[in-house]
Parts: C-alpha cells; structure tokens; sequence
C-alpha cells in the first residue's frame, strides 16, 4: 500500500483514544492543542466536556471518549485537543494523544466490519490497515453532531 | 420630506441596486430562476408600494417592467439582450424619477409612455430587433412641454453611439433622449446639471460595447458597468442628494464584525490590566493605560455606530394609530416623547414589532370608543402615550393609554376556559397575577378578531421577544384609568454589566438586569435562611423571600448545605421575586456575551458564554431560565404569598398559612403572619422545669409549650418549633413537623369546643384544626407571668369574624396594645357603658350594618370624640366614620397606622 501514488493519497492526523488508533483527515483539522482550563458546563450532555478559550474565541470541547461510548479518562492522564469547525461552530475534540500525520491510499480503506458496534459505525468511514495496527478513519461530523438537549 | 417617502426611498434605492446586479447575472444565464424571481419579487414590492403612496408614474413604469418579467418568468417569452436592456432601461428611470422625487418630494410631470409602449410590445413578444420602434418619435412624445426646451444637443451623442456600434438604434437608448428631455423640460432651473443623471442607460444597455466611443458630456466612459455609482454621482453633481452626502451606508456585517473585534479588544486589555496589575513592573503601565483609554474610546465610537434613535422604530406608529382610530371609529392622541433616546440598532429592530403590536392592542382593546368615554366621564379623545428613557444602563421604555384598563373578570374566565389557572386558583389570584396572563402563551381575549389585532398571536409574542434580548415586560391596569406597560431593556445586546458568582467551586455570571440586592446570609444572625418543608424562604424585610440554590438547580450538589455563609441574590424576573442562593460573589464586570454551541442552545439555565478578564470561560445565567424552573407547587403558593405582599394588591380573602402537624397525623395550621421564625432545635437544649420547658434562645429564655401537651415533646433528636413574639417576650411552639405553607382564602367552617382550638377549616382539600393562637400563647404566659406592662393603649377591636379577632388580637398584644376583643356594635357599646377606656377603636367596616350601629354608638358616647377610629377591610372599603382603613391582613400597615393615631393623640392632648 505503500506504493500509492503520492497525489491520490489523503492525509490522517492520528489520534489516540483508549487503547485504539483513530485517524482524522487533515484537511478538516484546524488546530491541535494542549486543553487547559476546560470550563465544565453544568446540565450539559455528558459528551460536552466544557468550553474552554483557545485565542480569544470560545470553544466547545467534545470528549471523544464519552462520544465513542468508552468509559471515562481517569484523572491526570493526558489529554489532547483537536480543533475542527463545524457549521460555522468551533469545536475541539479531547483525546488522549495525537500522534503523527499520516499519508494513506483511500484505496486502501475497507468498509468498516459488519459486527461492529453501531455507535463506532456510525462515526467512522472505514479502517485503514497498518503495520501490526488498525486505524479507524474518524467521520468528524458525525463525532461532532451530538443531539442538542431541550 | 415625509418619514414614509424617505424610507421608501432608501429601500427602493436598496432593491433598485440588487435588481441591476440581477439583472446583469440574469442575462448572462438566463436559465436561473433562483434570480430571476429574486428581481420579480423586487419590482413588484417597488410596484405595490408606489401604488400605496400614490406615485402613478413610478407604478404604471414598474407595472409594465413587471409584466415583462412575468412572461420571463412563465417561459413564455426568452430574455434577449434587447428585452433585458429594456428592462434596465426602465430601472434607470424609475431612478432618475426617484431622484427628483428625493430632491423635490414629487413626481417630475410627464409620463413615461415610450418605455412603457416598449416593454408592452416586448411582453407580447412584438419587438423585432431589425425593426425598431422609431426612436425619433418618442422623444417627441414624451416631453411634459416640448415646446419648452428639447435639448437638441443631447440626441446627437445617442445616435452617433449607434452608429459606432454599427447596428441600428435599441429601443433602450431612446430613453436617454426622452429622459434628459423630460427633465430639462420639468426642471427648466436645472437644465446644464440634468444630463448627468442620464447617461447610465447608455451604458447600460451596451456593457460589453467599447466605452471609449461613447462621447456624451460628463459620462465616464471608463466606468461602463457600475450603472448605480453613475447615477449617483449624477445626483450629486446637481446637489441634488443631501441624503447621500452626510452618511454613509456601511453594511451591518462589517459593523457586527467591528463590534465583535473591539469586545476582543476589551477582554484582552483586562486580561493584561490583570497582569500588570499582580506584577510590580511599572514599565508597561504607561503605555498599558494610554492602550485601556484608546480601547475604551473606541468602544464607545463602535458603540456610537450602532446607537440609533428610538424613534427610528416609532416612524410608523403614528400612521398606525391614525388608520386605527379612523378603522375603530375612536379618537386618539398619540404622545411621543424622547425619541431621541439612543440604542443599539440590534435591540432597536427586536423591539420594533412588539412595540408596533402593543400599539395596535391599546388603540383597539385599551382605549374605549368615544361614546362610552364620554359615558364614562373622560374626554371624548383618548390618550396613547409613547415615552423612552434611559436609566442606568437600561432603556425604558413606556406605553400608556387611559383607557378602561384590563378587564381581570374576563381575562380569569379566558384564563379558567383555556385551562391557563386552576379553577381553585382562580379565586386566589390577585389582579395583577390575572392580568399577566395575557403574557401567557395563546391567551387573546378579543371577543372578536378585530383588523387590527386579536389573532391569537398576541402579548405571549411580544414577552417572548423582549425575554429574548434579557428585558422584562411588567404591566399596571387599573379599572377605568387605563393601562401602563413598561418595558426595560439592556442598551445593548453586545456588552452587558453582570456579577460574577461562585457556586460549588465554579463561576457564573448574571446579569445585572435581573438582580434587585445582595444579602449576606449565615446559620446565625439576622438574615438567616428558613426551612419549610422542603423549602428554603429568607425573611427579608418582613417579607418572606422564596429561594432556589444555583447549586442544586444546576445539579452541582443534590442538597441544600446548611452552617455556611451564603449569599442571595435578590432577583426580580417579572412579578416573580425570589433570590437565588451563592456561595460567593466576586465582582461585577462587563461582559460580551457569546452564543454557545447548538449542543448547548437547549439548556434554558444559560443565556451564553463569556471570557472574563483571566481568560477564563464562564457560563452566563439566565434570570428568566432560573425563574422558569421555580415552578413546583410550593413556589407557586410562596409566589402567591410574595406578590401578595410585596404589591399590596386588591381584594382578596387569601392568607397565608403554615401547616403543621403536632400531637396526630391530621393537619393543623396557623396564620403565617403572627409567626416570627421557624427554628429547629435539639429537643435535649428544652430543659423541662416545674412549670413546662424552656431553652436559651438569643440570651433570653424561652418558654416552649406543645399543643398537644408535655407528653408529645420528641424525646430525643431535633424538635421544629414555631417561635412568635408576643408582648416582647418569645414563646415557642413545639410541633411534630412543619408541612407547607399555603395560600388560601379561610373559612372556618365547624366551631370547635376544645380550648385552644378555633375550628376546622378545609385547606388544600383536608380538613385542617386552625390553631387558636391566643389560647396557647396566654397558657404559656399565665404560667411564666410576665408582669403587666405599663401605660398600654387600649384598643378595642369590633370584628365579627372570630378568625380575624384572634389573628389580631395576639398580634396587636405583641406590639404593646391591651385589646378587648368582641364580636359586634351592641357588645361594643355595653362594653364603653360599662365604662371601658378605649384609645382607639378597631372596627370591621365591610359590615354595613355593623359600622353604622358601631358610628351611632360612638357619637352617642361621652367620650367617642377622644377615641380615635380605625376602619379594617377585606376589600379596601372607606367609611368617612372610620377615617382610614387598614386592610386586615396587611400587619404592618395596621400596626403603622394605629402606630400614627396613637401618636396624633398624644400630641394633641
């Protein structure tokens, strides 16, 4: 697969969420950023892990954790931010690392598993095949259109 | 010029300019619907408004360009570049007309009878590009005065342009011809300006033509397409717009944005003011205060760009109030008063609508038809009265009329019909709480759907639109005297003042709009927070103030966590006061408020976000969100008890109760009113002596009985205990357990035998003992004899209602009077025969009957001139006998005054 040809291959940033690696195109991510001061939102859905302020604009943080249905970050380990902006919304994904880009041939992706759970399939376009790893290419707008509560 | 015709002109200006640009797009791609009923819709709201005010030459232009359109529209005719030029040919004279109509307030003479011949002829698809029209013909035709002055000169260029394009004359070009030659035949003053506002169809009609052959005077030829930049230039040549000159249209957006850049601006210099302020560099505060002076100016400029008058939403009321009183048949003034006053342009089109409802709704349902006013013994002319001010950092904005007022008995029938209140409400409910139900949603109370308003869409809109930009609506109806709504609103929307709070560790902001006083709250001292039930009440003033926790309404702990200080923020949203329980308040600081994210936009509780000056992200709270989820039934009752109060509203025969139980399962209560303070204290401090229990309460000791007698004291844990004040001693109630307080008119309804117990009454649908008061509180007293205190004034209390009279009694007692209690005038009168000295007689004066024996008796008596006479009421009566009257369940208003006769007395003797 690595013998793609350069111009038709699409470029993943790798982010860690629990024990998988999951990947979001590049051309979607706007920042990648360390959260600090996330000002949690009280009522809000669990998937809202709170605002925070990234250069003077207010930024809705998601918990990918909770959006992939994954049990909760315990308490100092360390987290990431991604920023993506979504219907004139910014948003910033929380995971737990981001690793390198990587430059994969769409051609290459399969169809996500048929036995997979609904909640993944839903938020993701495929799986990439790495060296002795997978990687679940991530649909950011899905992962960023949580249900509003009323 | 008329307010009408000049926003007329500005919009059509507006739509004017897209339709050119359309129009351009639409030719190149004559396949776009999208634009081409964009440009329809334009010309025929320019068509339909002309007809409106009466411009017959710009409509009958606009109505034929219209029908072009329409066979466009209808695929029945294929735009070509002739038609489409004709089209914008006849753009470019309702300009030029629009022009003269802005410099001269009226149509130029003439008519427009050539375009008009050209655009049918192209409707029914007759224009033949190889045969023209005779161009020379219409010039002739179409001068209001050819004998006047034709310009001559001016054809030549025309035709020579065609000449040079090399293809016969289009009929678009005619009109530059019969333009200049309309105008300089109506404005003969202005002959040598006029040609300047001309040349833009030219161009127009060839804009991938050369331009370097066209050669009429004072085109620029290098500018061929920008058809409204010429024409303006044109008009400013000739002086000709003085609305153009001094302004300039800048686009909304490009405001918006400003606004937001410079609120950055402002967070980020308080970021940095924080900074230097922690540090001891004086290097940067120099230049850091010239960069917080300059921030600050240029808020305010920004800020300035945005403030509009108000009465730029008022321009078309009085139209509106004119139409109406002519449509109703009524007669009504229209008062305006501080148009002037400047807001923010933002909040000003918000409040644009609801205002012009309102309007509506006083001109139809406020004020009366003139037959029934004069009936009534007003003037024939009913007053509508608009006012605007400012106040703090908050408009004001004031709408009253002097109409017959809101009608309470029909607005609690619609109430009770659409099932708005519960028909056991319904008796409770003071006026002011009926009449705002017309805020409620789908409430309308017009008999009959009128013109003008009543559809159903009424007040619920208008309070939802000015919720929706953090005002508050409240309303004033008096019967036969009119109506006073007052609106409040924040000056603007951008920046806003609030307090920054603490709850549970995290901060959040209010704002200020909502917030009426702080008060400091501890487990001790005065102002200390109360527990009924479930629920948590402040006695502030007197009042009892109902309260909600912003930590447990936003889920942060699941109880309430007694022993600390506190704070409560009195909050006032509507007629709902209530005060909000915090763990801190930091500081006020002005605040920009941003719109969360969708995920977030379903959480009433917030109004949005904000960065405070560290940078930090808080959540903004919203005072109508928090006001919404006050609504279980005990705030509802509290509510009720708190409007009560607080407005001293009319006649209503509910009080408030406190339910408790003490020695069995069935309910008892008590008057609220005659209780000081609730306490809960360990049963283990009530130390039992020979003659009942007493605890050390705030350094005095205090006597506790319990109704149901000594045996039913708990004989561990923490007793609830009742305390009242009477003759300036304490004296405590033991009960097993406080239940509700409740807001009920009371009727006691079987006399009971057992001493201490006045009878049964039926409260929230159980039979419940009311508690004779007096009876426990002389037991308590006889045993512990406090001693007669000295020089008491005497009152002598005439009520027939037992209730009343031991309500009052105690209460009166404990403000240091000597009350003789008794039930009617003959009783009354045996008791002054007998010789009792009486200050001050107290008497129930809903009773006809009663007062009139009660006044004869009085002026019969040797001393009836020495007493003083107070009235009590039920329902406001006054009786000249009586002088004043005090409502009986307003305490304090009747302490207050026999307060005042007492000393009048004094004085006089």
């Amino acid at each position: 697969m690595s013998a793609a040809v350069s111009q038709d291959l699409r470029e993943y940033v790798t982010l860690v969420v629990g024990d998988y690696l999951f990947g979001a195109e590049v051309s979607r991510v706007r920042d990648v950023f360390d959260p600090q001061n996330i000002t949690p939102v009280p009522l809000a859905p669990k998937v809202v892990a709170g605002l925070l302020n990234l250069r003077g604009r207010i930024v809705t943080a998601i918990e990918a954790r909770e959006r992939l249905g994954m049990p909760g970050r315990p308490g100092e380990a360390p987290r990431m931010a991604v920023g993506v902006e979504r219907n004139d919304e910014y948003f910033s994904l929380i995971v737990d690392g981001v690793g390198e880009v990587l430059k994969l041939d769409p051609a290459t992706i399969e169809a996500n598993p048929s036995n997979l759970d609904t909640t993944w399939k839903d938020l993701s376009t495929g799986v990439y095949q790495l060296d002795g790893k997978l990687l679940i290419a991530l649909d950011l707008e899905r992962m960023l259109d949580c249900a509003p509560v009323h | 010029m008329d307010d009408l015709l000049s926003e007329f002109l500005t919009e059509t200006a507006e739509s004017l300019d897209v339709i050119d640009n359309e129009l351009v797009r639409f030719e190149a791609d004559p396949g776009d619907r999208a634009t081409l009923n964009n440009i329809f819709r334009l010309v025929h709201t320019i068509k339909g408004t002309c007809g409106f005010l009466g411009l017959p030459r710009l409509e009958a232009l606009a109505h034929a360009g219209e029908t072009l359109l329409g066979r466009y529209r209808d695929g029945t005719l294929f735009p070509t570049e002739q038609t489409v030029s004709l089209v914008l040919d006849s753009i470019d004279r309702i300009k030029s007309i629009l022009s003269h109509l802005e410099g001269a307030g009226a149509e130029p003479n003439g008519h427009d009878r050539d375009l008009i011949d050209l655009l049918e002829a192209a409707a029914e698809g007759k224009l033949k590009s190889n045969s023209p029209p005779a161009p020379s013909a219409a010039p002739v035709a179409v001068p209001a005065n050819p004998a006047k002055k034709p310009a001559p000169a001016n054809l030549g260029p025309g035709e020579r342009w065609d000449e040079d394009l090399g293809r016969v004359l289009r009929p678009g070009e005619v009109s530059l011809a019969e333009l200049e030659a309309a105008f300089n035949a109506v404005d003969a003053e202005e002959i040598k300006a006029e040609p300047a506002a001309a040349p833009a169809p030219v161009v127009s009609a060839a804009p991938t033509a050369p331009p370097a052959i066209v050669e009429p005077p004072r085109v620029e030829p290098t500018r061929p397409i920008m058809l409204e930049d010429d024409a303006d230039d044109g008009a400013r040549a000739k002086g000709e717009g003085p609305q153009t000159n001094a302004t300039l249209r800048v686009p909304v957006d490009v405001l918006e944005d400003m606004m937001t850049l410079v609120s950055e601006l402002v967070l980020t210099r308080n970021q940095l003011l924080q900074m230097v302020r922690s540090s001891n560099d004086s290097q940067f505060k120099a230049p850091l205060q010239r960069l917080s002076a300059i921030t600050g100016e240029l808020q305010d400029g920004v800020m300035k760009t945005r403030m509009q008058p108000i009465g730029n939403a008022w321009k078309k009321i009085p139209r509106i109030v004119r139409d109406a009183a002519r449509d109703l048949g009524k007669k009504i003034d229209l008062v305006m008063e501080g148009e002037a006053t400047e807001l923010d342009r933002q909040v000003l089109e918000l409040i644009k609508d609801p205002l012009t409802h309102m309007i509506r709704n006083s001109c139809d349902h406020g004020l009366e038809r003139p037959d029934v006013r004069v009936g009534a013994g007003k003037p024939e002319t009913g007053t509508i009265r608009l006012v605007a001010y400012h106040e703090g950092g908050h408009i004001i904005v004031q709408l009253s009329d002097d109409g017959a007022g809101l009608n309470t008995k029909r607005i609690r029938e619609k109430g009770l019909e659409k099932g708005l209140i519960a028909a056991a409400d319904a008796d409770t409910m003071s006026d002011a709480e009926i009449h705002r139900l017309i805020f409620a949603p789908g409430f309308s109370t017009a008999a009959q759907v009128t013109n003008m308003s009543g559809r159903g869409v009424g007040m619920d809109v208008v309070k939802t639109n000015i919720d929706a930009i953090g005002g508050v609506i409240e309303l004033d109806s008096r019967a036969g005297q009119g109506t006073v709504f007052t609106i409040k609103i924040p000056l603007t929307l951008a920046i806003v003042s609030a307090l920054i709070l603490g709850a549970s560790g995290m901060r959040f902001a209010l704002p200020q709009l909502a917030v009426v006083e702080l008060v400091r709250v501890s487990g001790q001292g005065a102002n200390k927070i109360e527990h009924i039930h479930n629920t948590r009440v402040l006695r502030l003033r007197d009042k009892l103030l109902p309260l909600v926790d912003l930590s447990v309404m936003l889920g942060l702990t699941s109880a309430a966590r007694p022993g600390r200080a506190q704070f409560v923020v009195v909050m006032q949203v509507g007629a709902n006061r209530f005060g909000m329980v915090v763990d801190e308040v930091f500081d006020t600081e002005e605040i920009v408020v941003k719109p969360v994210a969708s995920v977030l936009r379903g959480l009433s509780m917030y109004q949005g976000a904000t960065i405070l000056g560290d940078g930090s992200v808080i959540m903004i709270v919203d005072p109508n969100g928090v006001s919404r989820t006050m609504s279980s039934a005990t705030m509802a009752a509290m509510r009720a008890n708190v409007a009560e109060t607080v407005q001293q509203q009319t006649a209503s025969d509910a009080i408030s109760l406190l339910v408790f139980k003490a020695g069995g399962e069935e309910p008892r209560a008590v008057p609220l009113s005659l209780v000081t303070r609730l306490e809960e204290l360990d049963v283990a401090t009530l130390e039992p002596t020979r003659r009942g229990r007493v605890v050390q309460y705030r350094g005095q000791l205090m006597p506790v009985i319990h109704p149901a007698g000594e045996y039913a004291f708990r004989s561990e844990g923490r007793q609830p205990i009742l305390v009242f004040t009477y003759e300036g001693r304490t004296i405590g109630l033991a009960v097993d357990a406080i239940v509700d307080i409740i807001h009920e008119p009371l009727k006691v309804q079987l006399a009971d035998s057992t001493p201490g117990v006045m009878g049964t009454a039926v409260l929230r649908g159980k039979a419940t003992e009311v508690i004779e008061l007096g009876y426990h509180l002389e037991m308590a007293t006889d045993s512990w004899s406090f001693g007669a205190a000295a020089a008491q004034r005497s009152v002598l209390l005439v009520e027939a209602n037992p209730f009343f009279r031991n309500m009052m009694t105690p209460l009166l007692q404990a403000a240091g009077y000597r009350v003789t209690g008794v039930d009617n005038a003959k009783a009354a009168s045996a008791q002054m025969e007998a010789g009792g000295q009486f200050d001050v007689v107290l008497a129930d004066i809903d009773d006809a009957a009663m007062r009139a024996e009660l006044a004869e008796t009085l002026r019969n008596s040797p001393a009836g001139d020495s007493i003083a006479r107070l009235g009590l009421t039920k329902t406001d009566a006054r009786d000249p006998a009586f002088g004043d009257a005090v409502r009986k369940t307003d305490r304090a208003g009747l302490l207050a005054a026999l307060d005042y006769l007492v000393k009048t007395q004094e004085k006089a003797a």
